[in-house]
């Protein structure tokens, strides 16, 4: 079947579409930002008592923003009775009370995490391929290193081409050592040995980088277990967080995602990476939601600097900010 | 546990049956269904507006059929709209008329640009080209390491270079690329795939640095990889790359997951290009070409009984799994003959895990693809060796296999009567359920049952 889609030809591209709906649809696209950006606007003018069109637009942000349709819908029903309790007569008004009510959605779960009453801390970087899992390990191994915590690293992705070498390179930039195993090794091997090595030398923070994995993948994710139980064993309270690292560009399989690696890993936090593109990452207000998962963490570029600890108002801000 | 579309849709149109006609009224709830599913598949908003309003104009004053449901009907619509957007599925690779073919892979970060140029290196290997890999990725640590390696385990060339401490940059990439397509000639390599950095679209220099490579290159393809998941702001990503680069093609990635994949219909409508590929795993081999009808069904939680069917065409005898198809999905269904023909050809295809990912896998299909990991490909050779014990005759109707011969297949094959009791009753399941997968039912979740006793591995 494939091999026919080498066939040697030069065709000119063969999408040619139909008009009408194409163009249409293109049409609608490309309005996106803008004709959001505008209702937006237009919001905040206004003077009039909250309307339904006023709550469309902003339900359509909140979509836009990958809360998904039934999360949009529930905060804007509550914000509904809110505004109407209120007495709400202005666009300005409207915006700055939903942006309390999505704050208050994401404070509700911020916790602190679990205090360490053993050391070292283990920390279990986990997620779906290509969220940022690695880049976060090398970035939080500097943040804590910031705070004079000594860090050891553990390269538990044996399976991504490269993927240790790729952690290598993050432990020189931070200045904290990493352990390894050989490529295709088994992860809680190479955990079995950081863990060991962390105690030996009395360090403060175990960071684990794990091979990215689909939810989907029982075989995988109970990989992910074995390794649970290899910290557990070493000591009853480990891992003491794991974080899922999530990125911004995810839209709702973010939250199945979050249910299965609860599920499975008992997530602590997470991590919303690549914030610094367009993406909002609204996502992370559906698992608050639903889950109570706190984001700890969110990351705004491939820099060591580039993580900056939560913080929900700034988060909601650029959320609605259109 | 979602509903599945046309579930919901049945109960939008419970009044309805031999109402006659469509009509504003009647249509506005199952057009909402149909809203809601699309925003939880992540198409983009807009578009979902533009094809609602589409979809209602289609359907108002269409009569109401006796031979098809109202449901039926107005899947059928939604269906015809999508596949229509997402264009034919004959999507063409173009060829250079002088070698080498440049193929330039494009995309943010982490979206499967490297994974995606072995896939594309391994394929065209397979098609009977020579290609060649180059990473110009000089920023990502390890980026070009890894891809060395997925080189290495597919057995393509490498352009591997020598940065020569030349500080990472514009003119070091530049170097890369045009040191790859003169090792390209010298080798006689017909097609040379650049991986590259993923860069955001907001990042204008190294947007410039992909514009510049490309006027070096004239790439004859410009594929833009996308990661499955991608939410709505696939659009603006898409838009700002295509707006840049001109693109040609799209590879959607992690399609192995259950993302319902949304996102295809955002990026092929802001690019107007065909999605070329999918991925479908970590492996060189999981790798796929794209076909509309699929990806709505998915869209839709419809599921994608073709993509297995194929699949199970391209590896396998095609009569015999055809024949298969056809008796497993109408008719009489298939017998125990077949099925031990089907478990004899399934070794051949590797694990089942990657055929039964092609099942539904979302909506009320979840789970499906887990109970597929859990499968012991041990397991076959015990069922092969229980049903070799049977005769022709029994084989072939099922029905009269008594307890006394049950006692004396489990002697033959060495297993327990329980085990062959087992078997039957999974044998008379599956096969109840593919008859009504014939006819697009519902019976997942007893397939799931029957799979989920059985343990394994595979990524
Ligand atoms: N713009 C941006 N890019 C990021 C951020 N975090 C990570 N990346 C990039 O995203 C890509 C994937 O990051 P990795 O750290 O390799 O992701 P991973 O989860 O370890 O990937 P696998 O181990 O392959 O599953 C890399 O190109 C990173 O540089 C971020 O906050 N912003
Ligand atoms: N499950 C799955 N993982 C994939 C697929 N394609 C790529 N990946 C993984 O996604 C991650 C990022 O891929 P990579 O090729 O490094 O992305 P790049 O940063 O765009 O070059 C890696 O962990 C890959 O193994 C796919 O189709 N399915
Ligand atoms: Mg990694
Ligand atoms: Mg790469």
């Amino acid at each position: 079947m494939l091999p026919t889609l080498f066939g040697k030809s030069a065709d000119p591209a063969p999408t040619q579409q139909k008009s009408g709906l194409f163009e249409r649809m293109k049409q609608a696209v490309t309005r996106t930002r803008d004709g959001l950006q505008e209702r937006m606007e237009d919001l905040l003018a206004r003077t009039r008592p909250v309307d339904a069109a006023a709550l469309e637009t902003l339900e359509a942000t909140l979509i836009a923003s990958d809360l998904g349709v039934h999360t949009a819908a529930e905060i804007i029903g509550h914000l509904r009775a809110q505004a109407e309790r209120q007495q709400i007569r202005d666009g300005a008004e409207l915006k700055a009370l939903l942006k309390v009510e999505l704050q208050q959605i994401l404070d509700a779960v911020q916790t602190p995490p679990p205090a360490v009453t053993t050391k070292p801390e283990v920390v279990f970087m986990v997620g779906v391929n290509g969220t940022g899992k690695t880049t976060t390990t090398g970035k939080l191994a500097a943040y804590f290193r910031e705070q004079n915590q000594s860090v050891l690293l553990c390269a538990a992705d044996t399976f991504r081409a490269a993927a240790i070498e790729q952690l290598g390179i993050w432990s020189q930039r931070a200045g904290v050592e990493m352990i390894q195993t050989r490529p295709g090794g088994d992860p809680s091997a190479a955990l079995y040995d950081t863990l060991h090595a962390a105690r030996a030398r009395s360090i403060d923070v175990v960071l684990v980088d794990t091979a990215g994995r689909l939810h989907t993948k029982n075989n995988l994710m109970a990989e992910l277990e074995k390794m649970r139980r290899t910290a557990q064993r070493f000591a009853p309270d480990a891992p003491h967080q794991t974080l899922l690292v999530m990125d911004a560009t995810t839209g709702q399989n973010g939250l199945q995602q979050a249910r299965l690696f609860l599920e499975s890993s008992a997530v602590t936090g997470i991590v919303l990476t690549k914030l610094d593109g367009t993406a909002k990452g609204g996502i992370v207000i559906a698992i608050a939601k639903e889950l109570r998962l706190p984001v700890r963490f969110v990351g705004i570029g491939e820099q060591m600097a580039d993580l900056i600890p939560f913080d929900a108002s700034a988060f909601v801000d650029s959320l609605l900010d259109r | 546990m979602f509903e599945n579309l046309s579930e919901k849709l049945q109960r939008a149109f419970k009044n309805l049956r031999g109402q006659g006609i469509l009509t504003e009224d009647n249509i506005g709830e199952a057009l909402q269904e149909i809203r809601v599913a699309l925003l939880e598949a992540d198409v983009n908003l807009d578009v979902v507006q533009s094809l609602i309003e589409h979809i209602r104009e289609k359907a108002i004053g269409h009569e109401v059929l006796t031979a098809l449901s109202p449901t039926e009907q107005v899947i059928q619509i939604v269906r015809d709209e999508l596949i229509a957007m997402l264009g034919k599925d004959t999507a063409r690779f173009k060829f250079a008329s002088k070698p080498p073919t440049v193929i330039l892979m494009a995309g943010l970060q982490g979206s499967g640009k490297t994974t995606t140029s072995g896939k594309l290196a391994a394929w065209l290997k397979k098609g009977g080209h020579r290609p060649l890999l180059v990473s110009v990725d000089v920023y990502r640590p390890a980026a070009r390491e890894q891809l060395k390696v997925v080189a290495q385990s597919v057995g393509v060339n490498l352009y591997e270079g020598d940065l020569k401490g030349e500080a990472a940059g514009a003119s070091l990439v530049e170097r890369l690329a045009k040191e790859a397509r003169r090792e390209a000639i010298m080798s006689a390599c017909d097609v040379v795939i650049v991986d590259t950095a993923g860069r955001l679209h907001l990042d204008a220099e190294l947007m410039a640095e992909m514009q510049r490579l490309k006027s070096l290159l004239n790439p004859q393809e410009i594929l833009f990889v996308a990661d499955a998941m991608t939410g709505q702001d696939a659009v603006r990503s898409a838009r700002e790359f295509h707006d840049k680069l001109a693109l040609t093609g799209v590879v959607l990635t992690k399609m192995d997951g259950d993302a319902r994949g949304g996102a295809a219909l955002s990026i092929r409508q802001v690019t107007g290009q065909p999605i070329k590929f999918l991925g479908t795993g970590e492996k060189p081999d999981a790798f796929e070409a794209f076909h509309p009808d699929r990806i709505v069904s998915r869209i839709l939680g419809m599921g994608d009984m073709l993509t297995l069917i194929e699949n199970v065409e391209e590896k396998l005898d095609r009569k015999k799994s055809e024949e298969f198809a056809k008796k497993a999905l109408a008719g009489d269904g298939f017998t125990l003959e077949d099925f031990r023909d089907q478990l004899r050809q399934i070794k051949k295809l590797g694990s089942i895990q990657s055929i039964m990912k092609m099942l539904p896998s979302v909506g009320p299909f979840q789970g499906l693809q887990q109970a597929a990991e859990n499968v012991d490909e041990g397991q076959f050779t015990r069922v092969e060796a229980i049903i070799n014990s049977m005769t022709q005759q029994e084989r072939m109707h099922h029905e009269i296999i008594s307890g006394s011969r049950r006692k004396r297949i489990a002697r033959g094959s060495g297993t327990s009567v329980q085990e062959i009791n087992q078997l039957l009753r999974q044998y008379v399941q599956m096969k109840k359920m593919f008859k009504s997968m014939g006819k697009g039912g519902g019976m997942q979740r007893r397939l799931m049952g029957s799979l989920t006793n059985m343990r394994g591995m595979g990524r």
